[in-house]
């Protein structure tokens, strides 16, 4: 099972870091927080998003948000504000803003910024507890933050 | 208040306490043995006061069967480990043939120890833990074999140390020689680690009562230490817990033993100056 967990995120990992047209993420350019530009140029997957945003190994969103669109996935966090709704309430480029990396517009934030690649303290290799083996990706791929700011932005009131 | 409502509104609670929406700290008494009474919440010790008003045990962010657990000696898996500690402290080791007993005395002779670790150690010149402590003795009194900072034999004998001390108050010195440790563990507490960029604040000082997925966020009190933890069935050190909780922040994590987790651990047990010394504790 770990094997093809690694195998997975390996390939994952390959597969979008063979697209040169990805916006680098110290190239993200934030204007009050808010991303306006694509980090991909290709139009974001709601279902995929859903699959980011649920799953353990992923995103993993639900671990601190609520959304009720999602009534099986278990056990829903109550560190950050629910997401229904975040369609109504954040434009795309704010929703792509927040998911790259919250801290732009919410000072101190604690939701970890999923598309950063630097600036860490003692950065580590995944879940080890050892030392980060060289360069890191960042939390989520660029078409992965695309496709999390497609399925939110399907959340409506 | 009529009938109808009445019973609509414990209908409610019902269905809020099932949905798991509700995460307060229960409102319970933790007595161990019908005999020890163990603070559990008290006021924050001066140095918080900017930040909380009142500390709380663990043993209050657990559910009903965990917190039972602790009650009675009988039911406590961690005590099984305490009464093999025991055996040891009375048994000669070392070249110089001696046992803990013989220096000692007995073990309950050594209530009043727990409270006040970590502290400053005058002859040493540096902070030291109990596991620092017992090594010493070890090596320089015994004529032993230092003991692994987190291994069965360290983590029984704090966990003996400890239940001898159950109902003290912790009363870590933070000023004096100690403060420059004390202000290092500061630091590394407050300070946001890993890929995840999450430090000990975010989580106990922030969302303490909050579920993170299924966990029930604590205020990371270390009272309780050692633990024996449900999830994987034996006594845990509090260092052994730092190195896992930095680890999942997806950093580097410290090593136990290592002068930043003595710093951190003389910090965090300041924090709960005033709660009771309760290990071995149980929890998740």
């Amino acid at each position: 099972m770990k094997i093809s967990i690694i195998a997975l995120a390996a390939s994952v990992g390959l597969s979008t870091s063979a697209y040169a047209a990805d916006v680098a993420p110290t190239a993200v350019s934030y204007t009050d927080g808010a991303v306006e530009m694509s980090l991909t140029g290709t139009a974001g997957d709601p279902a995929a998003g859903a699959k980011v945003l649920g799953s353990r190994s992923l995103g993993n969103c639900v671990a601190c948000h609520e959304v009720s669109a999602l009534p099986d996935i278990a056990f829903q966090g109550m560190i950050g504000p629910s997401l229904d709704g975040a369609g109504d309430r954040w434009s795309e480029a704010e929703l792509r803003g927040i998911v790259a990396n919250a801290k732009m517009m919410f000072e101190g934030t604690i939701m970890p910024s999923f598309y950063k690649d630097t600036g860490y303290i003692r950065p580590g290799n995944a879940y080890t507890g050892k030392a980060a083996d060289g360069a890191l990706d960042p939390l989520l791929s660029a078409q992965q933050i695309e496709d999390v700011v497609a399925y939110l932005a399907t959340l409506k009131d | 208040m009529n009938k109808f409502t009445k019973g609509l509104g414990a209908c409610m609670t019902a269905i809020i306490v099932a949905s798991g929406a509700m995460a307060e700290p229960v409102d319970d008494t933790l007595v161990i043995n019908e005999e020890i009474e163990i603070v559990t919440r008290t006021a924050a010790p001066a140095h918080l006061s900017d930040v909380m008003d009142e500390v709380m045990s663990g043993w209050l962010f657990r559910g009903e069967e965990t917190r039972a657990m602790e009650m009675d000696d009988f039911d406590n898996p961690g005590m099984i480990f305490v009464e093999q500690a025991e055996d040891v402290w009375n048994t000669a080791d070392g070249t110089e043939g001696k046992s803990c007993a013989d220096c000692h005395g007995e073990s309950t002779e050594m209530a009043g120890v727990r409270p006040v670790y970590p502290k400053y150690v005058e002859a040493a010149g540096e902070v030291r833990t109990m596991e620092m402590a017992i090594n010493d003795c070890r090596e320089n009194r015994m004529g032993a074999e230092e003991w692994k900072y987190v291994g069965n034999d360290m983590v029984n004998m704090t966990a003996l140390l400890a239940s001898v001390s159950r109902g003290m108050p912790v009363n870590v010195a933070i000023d004096g020689p100690a403060q420059s440790t004390w202000e290092q563990g500061k630091d590394i507490y407050y300070t946001r680690f890993g890929q995840l960029e999450l430090s000990c604040s975010n989580c106990h000082e922030d969302n303490y009562g909050n579920m993170i997925r299924a966990d029930h966020l604590s205020q990371g009190q270390i009272n309780g230490f050692p633990t024996y933890r449900l999830k994987n069935t034996k006594l845990n050190a509090v260092q052994d817990r730092f190195k896992g909780c930095i680890r999942d922040t997806r950093a580097e994590t410290f090593a136990p033993g290592s002068p930043e987790f003595v710093a951190l651990e003389l910090y965090v047990g300041s924090r709960g100056n005033g709660l009771s010394v309760e290990g071995p504790s149980v929890r998740n």
